[in-house]
Parts: C-alpha cells; sequence; structure tokens
C-alpha cells in the first residue's frame, strides 16, 4: 500500500491491529483482553521469571527431542512410500489419516499411556508433526523427473548413490516445506498437549494464570509463544527460499 | 535469382488504406520495466484476407508483439489500428490462439470451443450448436466431451483454434500455435489450417520461429531483428499454392526462399 | 499437461496401483487395516498397559453407545458447533481470501495478521474463551472459528493471487469482462486449492472442537472421551477416539468428493 507516495511493508499493517487491541482494551470491551501495552509490560517481567524459564526450557527439551524424532523419521517415511509403490499403498493411508485427523482425541490416550509428564509431551509432537513431513517428502520424491533418475542410472549410480546424490537433493525443498509445516504444528501440538496435561511447564502457568484471572500474563504467555513460532517458522522459510532457486527450473 | 519480393518498409507518416490493410501498427516500440526494451518503432501493414508471419528468433519480440495487437498488452508509444481505427484493448475483430492452448482444464471441449460465445453472452443452445459446426470443421469429431488432459497437445490446439473460429472475429491472431504439436501432426495441421483459412477468408497474423513453417503457410513474412525487436526485412513467398502440399515444399521458390531467409538470419546470429 | 495441473496441491495418493498379478492398491489396503487391527487385538490381551483394551473390546463398546444411542447424541452436541464454524470460518475465509488474492489493499491489511494466526499456537487462547462466551455452543463455535479461518484465509488467498496468468488474458483476449474472468477463470481455477484449505480448516475444527469439549464445555465426544477415562471405562474412551478419527477422515473425504462432482468434472474419470 502506499501512502503519501511511500511503499509501506505489509507488516506494518499488524499496527493497526494491534492499534486495534490497544483501544479495545482500553475501552475495556471485554474483560478477558487487556491493552496491548500492559500485556507488553506484563511480557518484561514475565520472560525473567525463573518458573517461566524452567518450563520454557522444559518446553523446548521436549520440543527439540520430538522434532529430531519426527524429521528423521518422517523424512524415512516420505522416501519409502516415494520409493516403493507397494508401501506407497499400504503407508500411504495412514499417513493422510493421522495428518488431517483431529488429534486432540487422542492427546488422552497418550496421557494414558505415557504418564503426565514429558514423554507424553514428546510423543505429542511426534504425532503432530510427523506426518506432514512424510507427505511431503513423498511429494518431492514422488515428483523428481524421471530422466533425472534415469540420468543417475545411466552415469552408473547404485541405489545408495541415487538415493542420496540425486533424490534427496531433488526433493529437498518439499522436504524443508514439510519440516516447516511440521514445526508449525508440532509447536500447536504442544500447547495442545499442554493445556490438556496442565500438570507440566507452560500448561501448568496457562492453567495458573486463566484460573486467577491475571489475563495479562496469560496473554503475555501467548505472545511469546507466537513469536517463538514466528521466528521458527521464518528461519525455515529462508533456508527453503534458498535451496527454491532450484526448484523452479523442474517439471 | 528467386521470385520473392521484397518490400519497401511503410512509411510511418502516410495513412493507410483500411479497406486494402485490416490491421495496422504505426512506431510501436514496447519497454518491459525500464531496462527490457522489447520493440524498437515497429510499423507494418497486415492486408486484409492474407496470412502474414512474424518470424525471428526466441526472444526477439514476437509474442510481444502479437499481444499488443491483441490488445493484451499496453505499448509504451506507437498505435494499433483495425479497420482504420486506434484500438487499445482486445475487441470482437480479433481471436487470438495461444502458444500454450490456454484451456479450462475444467471444461469439456465443447465449453472450452463455446468459451469466446459464453462470456460475449451467447445463450446455451445457440453457443452449443456454434461449437459442434467449428469442432467438426477442425477436425474434433468425437471428442466434444473430452477434457483438456485427455488429449494430445495437436487435439488441444484444435480446440484453441476451433473456439477463436467460433467467434466470428475477422482477424486471426495465432502464436507459435503449432510449437507443442509433433512434427508429423505439425504439417497435417498446417495443410488443414490453410485449408481452412481459404474457406472461412481470415486475416492471419501468425507467430512463428520455423522459417519452413513461415514460407510454407504465408503471402507475407515479417523478419524481425533480436532484442530490440525491428523489422529487418518483409518477403513475399509467391508459392504457386493450386499444387499439391508435398509439390509445394519441393518448389524452388519454396526452398529458396527458405536458404536466403535462413542467410539473413545468420547475418545477425554472428 | 501444462494446462492440466493444479498449481500447490499435494495429493498424496497414487491410484496407478500394481497390475498383473501382484495385489491392488485396494486390497493392500485392505490387508493393512485387517493387520492394524490385529495386532491391537494381540497387543490388548498381552496386555502393553492396563489402560490399553483391545480391539474386540474396543468395538464391543462401540457397539453399545451405538445402540443407546449416547454416541449419536455426542455427535450431535459436537458436529452442531464444528459445522457451524467451519460454516461461517469458510464463508469469511473464502471472501476474504478472494478479495487479498484480487486486491492489493486488502492484501496489505489482511496478510500479515493471518500469517501470524497461521503459524501460531492459537489454541492457547482457548481457556480464555471460556470467560467471554461461557460454556455453550458459542464458546465451541468460536473455538473452531479461530483454528480454521487462518488456513482457510492464506489458501483461498494464495490460490486466488496465483491464478493461471495465461487463461486470464484467454478471458480477456475474448472480451470477458473482469468479473467474468473471476467468476469464470479465476474461482474455477483456484478451487482445488481452495477446497484442499476447506479440507485443512476442517481437520483444524475438529481439533479445536475436541479440544474446547476437552479443556472448558464437557460436551459431545469430548466428554464421552474424559468421562470414561476418570471412570477407567477404557474401551469407551477409546472407541470413542477412533470414531471421531474415522469420521473426519470420512469427512474430509466427502469434500474431497464434493469437490470434484462441482468444481472439477474433469478428475472423475481417472487420469
Ligand atoms: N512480462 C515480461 N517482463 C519482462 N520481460 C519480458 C516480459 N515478457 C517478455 N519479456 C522479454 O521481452 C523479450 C521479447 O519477448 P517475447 O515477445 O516473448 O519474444 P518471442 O515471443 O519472440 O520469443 C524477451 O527478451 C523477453 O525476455
Ligand atoms: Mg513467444
Amino acid at each position: 500500500m502506499k501512502v503519501a507516495g511511500y511503499e509501506i511493508p505489509p507488516v506494518f499493517s499488524l499496527l493497526i491491529w494491534i492499534g486495534l487491541w490497544e483501544v479495545a482494551g482500553r475501552m475495556d470491551l471485554a474483560f478477558i483482553l487487556p491493552p496491548f501495552s500492559s500485556v507488553l509490560g506484563e511480557l518484561t517481567t514475565l520472560i525473567v521469571r525463573h518458573d517461566f524459564l524452567a518450563a520454557a526450557w522444559q518446553t523446548f527439551q521436549a520440543f527439540a527431542i520430538g522434532m529430531f524424532f519426527a524429521i528423521t523419521g518422517g523424512i524415512a517415511l516420505g522416501f519409502i512410500m516415494g520409493t516403493n509403490k507397494t508401501a506407497n499403498s499400504i503407508l500411504g493411508m495412514w499417513v493422510n489419516i493421522f495428518a488431517s485427523a483431529p488429534l486432540s482425541s487422542v492427546v488422552p490416550v497418550l496421557m494414558l499411556l505415557f504418564g503426565l509428564g514429558q514423554l507424553t509431551v514428546v510423543v505429542i509432537v511426534v504425532l503432530f508433526s510427523i506426518w506432514i513431513i512424510a507427505l511431503d517428502t513423498y511429494a518431492g520424491v514422488h515428483h523428481t523427473s524421471n530422466s533425472l533418475k534415469e540420468m543417475g542410472r545411466s552415469f552408473g549410480a547404485n541405489k545408495t548413490q541415487l538415493l542420496f546424490k540425486i533424490l534427496f537433493w531433488a526433493a529437498l525443498p518439499e522436504i524443508l516445506a514439510g519440516v516447516r509445516l511440521g514445526l508449525i504444528r508440532a509447536v500447536k501440538g504442544i500447547v495442545i498437549g499442554q493445556l490438556l496435561l496442565s500438570v507440566v511447564a507452560l500448561g501448568r502457568m496457562f492453567r495458573t494464570f486463566s484460573d486467577n484471572f491475571q489475563f495479562e500474563e496469560f496473554w503475555a504467555l501467548t505472545l511469546i509463544l507466537f513469536v517463538f513460532a514466528l521466528l521458527f517458522s521464518t528461519l525455515i522459510g529462508r533456508l527453503e527460499s534458498k535451496v527454491e532457486y532450484y526448484a523452479g527450473t523442474r517439471d | 535469382m528467386n521470385k520473392a519480393i521484397h518490400m519497401s518498409l511503410p512509411d510511418a507518416t502516410t495513412p493507410t488504406d483500411p479497406s486494402a490493410n485490416i490491421v495496422s501498427v504505426r512506431g510501436i516500440t514496447k519497454f518491459y520495466g525500464s531496462d527490457v526494451h522489447a520493440l524498437e518503432d515497429v510499423n507494418l501493414d497486415f492486408p486484409t484476407g492474407q496470412m502474414t508471419t512474424l518470424l525471428g528468433p526466441s526472444g526477439c519480440g514476437k509474442t510481444t508483439l502479437l499481444k499488443i495487437i491483441a490488445g493484451l498488452l499496453e505499448t509504451t508509444s506507437g498505435e494499433v489500428m483495425v479497420k482504420g481505427k486506434a484500438v487499445t484493448s482486445p475487441g470482437p475483430e480479433r481471436a487470438f490462439v495461444f502458444q500454450d492452448f490456454a484451456l479450462l482444464p475444467w471444461a469439456t471441449v465443447t465449453r472450452n470451443v463455446a468459451f469466446g460465445l459464453e462470456l460475449t453472452g451467447v445463450p446455451l443452445k445457440e453457443r452449443e450448436a456454434k461449437a459442434k459446426s467449428y469442432i467438426d470443421k477442425v477436425g474434433l469429431s468425437g471428442f466434444e466431451d473430452k477434457y483438456p488432459h485427455e488429449l494430445s497437445g495437436g487435439v488441444r490446439q484444435r480446440v484453441g483454434l476451433a473456439r477463436a473460429l467460433a467467434v466470428d472475429a475477422d482477424v486471426l491472431l495465432m502464436d507459435e500455435p503449432f510449437s507443442a504439436v509433433d512434427e508429423q501432426n505439425r504439417r497435417k495441421f498446417q495443410e488443414d489450417l490453410l485449408h481452412l483459412l481459404s474457406v472461412e477468408n481470415k486475416t492471419v497474423i501468425f507467430v512463428t520461429h520455423s522459417i519452413e513453417e513461415a514460407v510454407y503457410v504465408s503471402d507475407q513474412i515479417v523478419l524481425l531483428s533480436p532484442r530490440p525487436g525491428r523489422i529487418h526485412s518483409i518477403i513475399r513467398p509467391e508459392l504457386d499454392r493450386s499444387s499439391s502440399p508435398d509439390d509445394i515444399r519441393r518448389d524452388k521458390v519454396y526452398l529458396d526462399t527458405v536458404e536466403e531467409i535462413w542467410g539473413n538470419i545468420r547475418e545477425y546470429l554472428d | 499437461m501444462t494446462t492440466t495441473t493444479s498449481p500447490g496441491v499435494v495429493s498424496a495418493e497414487s491410484s496407478e496401483g500394481t497390475a498383473g498379478l501382484k495385489l491392488s492398491g485396494l486390497q493392500l489396503r485392505l490387508i493393512s487395516i485387517v493387520g492394524f487391527f490385529l495386532a491391537w487385538e494381540i497387543s490388548g490381551h498381552v496386555p502393553i498397559s492396563p489402560a490399553f483394551p483391545t480391539f474386540s473390546g474396543t468395538m464391543m463398546a462401540m457397539f453399545e453407545m451405538i445402540f443407546d444411542g449416547s454416541l449419536f447424541l455426542a455427535y450431535f452436541e459436537t458436529l452442531k458447533p464444528l459445522l457451524l464454524g467451519v460454516g461461517i470460518s469458510a464463508f469469511f475465509g473464502v471472501t476474504i481470501g478472494v478479495s487479498m488474492g484480487l486486491n492489493k489493499k486488502s492484501r496489505w491489511l489482511w496478510e500479515p495478521i493471518f500469517v501470524v494466526l497461521q503459524a501460531s499456537p492459537v489454541a492457547a487462547l482457548i481457556p480464555l474463551i471460556t470467560y467471554a462466551y461461557g460454556i455453550g455452543i458459542t464458546a465451541k463455535t468460536v473455538a473452531v472459528i479461530i483454528l480454521a479461518s487462518p488456513i482457510i484465509v492464506l489458501n483461498t488467498y494464495k490460490a486466488v493471487g496465483n491464478a493461471s496468468p495465461v487463461l486470464v488474458q484467454m478471458s480477456r483476449a475474448f472480451q470477458g469482462t473482469r468479473m467474468q474472468e473471476i467468476w469464470k477463470v479465476i474461482i474455477p481455477n483456484a478451487a482445488p486449492v481452495i477446497f484442499a484449505g476447506l479440507r485443512l480448516g476442517v481437520a483444524a475444527g475438529f481439533i479445536g472442537v475436541i479440544l474446547a469439549e476437552l479443556l472448558i464445555t464437557p460436551t459431545g465426544i469430548g466428554d464421552i472421551i474424559s468421562y470414561n477415562r476418570s471412570i477407567a471405562k477404557y474401551p469407551h474412551m477409546y472407541a470413542a477416539v477412533l470414531s471421531i478419527i474415522v469420521f473426519s477422515a470420512v469427512m474430509v473425504g466427502m469434500l474431497e468428493k464434493a469437490e470434484v462432482k462441482y468444481f472439477r468434472p474433469e478428475k472423475k474419470r481417472g487420469q
């Protein structure tokens, strides 16, 4: 958009929304919505609190461990599906079902099987993110042009070389897209999981804040999560655009 | 010596006779953004009822010129006259055949052929009847209910041609219509096209980068030089079109004209 | 195939199948389903956990809940806010998304906020909804909307914004008006991606409604899950979870069918 001849980048429209939030908060339109400025004030005290840092660290650990398994497992699954038709017929259906299943309903089951601790959170992270990574990897491998594979074979590449020197790189843009989507889903999953568990890490804090009507704190915590999620997906997005240039030249 | 006749370039100032030339372009210059100079001062006349080919290597501005004539692109300067009137947007006198077909993937052959009529508000029954008659004329009988992805490149382009014919425009603008058609079908298609045009009495502006194709189909060939596109020369191959297609392709005039154009192009490729 | 591939849609199924002596894709799938349930049955008998019922026990519980009608009542409770929420999200989401795809100012205003909402765990806000809307159907509907609408908006926007320039030019060349261009070319062209967004929206809405039922308003399927968990009737709990997963898969599949039927007739005959 242009104002007085200057091009204003779209991010600035967020300021309008934040402004609306501030006004709505000041006018006491809804008691659950404190003004943005006071949320921001609360945020600065929150991020140095020990219980927050401990909860954040615990959450991050579960996130990192879960993502490790989801990424390795998802990519492997995608490659198996992309290179083997039988495996694809069998696995494709399950992966598709779980990718769009209402996984929040599975969380209570996981709580029964894996307890109310960190392990459940890790499993939730894996469960929320692995399927989309597998699907995107599959799409990347499946759409790799035949002539590229044939080129490899005609120059005498063996199966392993074909996999690591051609297929992986050809599918990389889709894999990264899958990882980015997987990360986003994992962050959502971890929040859903912790809300339902309500006794660990950030979930406990959310519970305390909402039970005690501490809405500033509640929003501050939410805001931190939002920023974290955005940061992560932007980072992967950057990486993606680096490999995109050759993705564009494929058929 | 061959019998191809070279004409002098039309003068930018002389008014053209609209009854002789249905389309004229005057002083067309086109920049994409500020640094891609696609066309430089192009002046051309397109005689009514004749087939004019724009010929030149890839990237020399053929598509740009054709889309400007179609009213799909704006000029940086200069104007396009159709039937003596300046035009800047698409109109009912011109119909376009696209290089990559531009068929609606979700529509059947019949609806695709009738799409131009649909946009101008012709009632369903009437436009389907008209579509049917052109489907038959371009040799697509039996394909009416197929979808584009079920057709080969050559057949898809016949759909594109039928769609352009169905709107009854006087001028057909064809952008490399055969580039995605394989060689055997391309020859057949060229012959069918010439036959169809002799019946339909259309003016055709045809873009190609194939010298043989240009010489085979055209009354007038406009050779464009690359970047920025300018008119290099205009050639009128005087072929005897009454003889059979195979004889034409073996004709001395045909072969000499191809050679001569190739000589010209080699000049500026070096 | 340049004109027929729809952009950006990741369809993961491959229906080519393996011809000849080998098993068909459908047979393989059936076998894998049977295998899955068999493995479940066996691990239920081992048992791997006291809270892990057998498949047969779960099915018994499922039939019990079907015949006493409690499952239907629960689905009725869950589907009301889900359909309402998805309907509202679809209507406003597609409208906003289309306007973003066609209009720069609209894009400037909406794109960043929806990108933020899409990337963020908005589920965190669900506990707050109770304070604003109580524990009735409104709260659940709002939960569905905040989870479902961002993906619907963004997919629609992407699909409309990336409209095939060739087809748009074609419409102009044949003197289509802007309205015809939008309704006859851009929107049908965008339909597959819009529908992919709707499917994702339904999936997200399901997550939202179940979450709301587990977290704030003990009704519907969420209530069956948490109630049976609290009284340790695990087969019933698992039956509810299984049914909701199957149900959402079927619903998403039906959306796909509807899309092909009404918007993409050419896909009816396999490629
Ligand atoms: N939309 C565009 N933006 C910038 N440059 C363009 C655009 N379209 C074409 N060009 C450039 O203009 C020149 C002429 O293009 P075009 O008319 O398509 O050539 P031709 O059809 O003869 O191959 C080329 O160098 C091409 O790269
Ligand atoms: Mg071209």
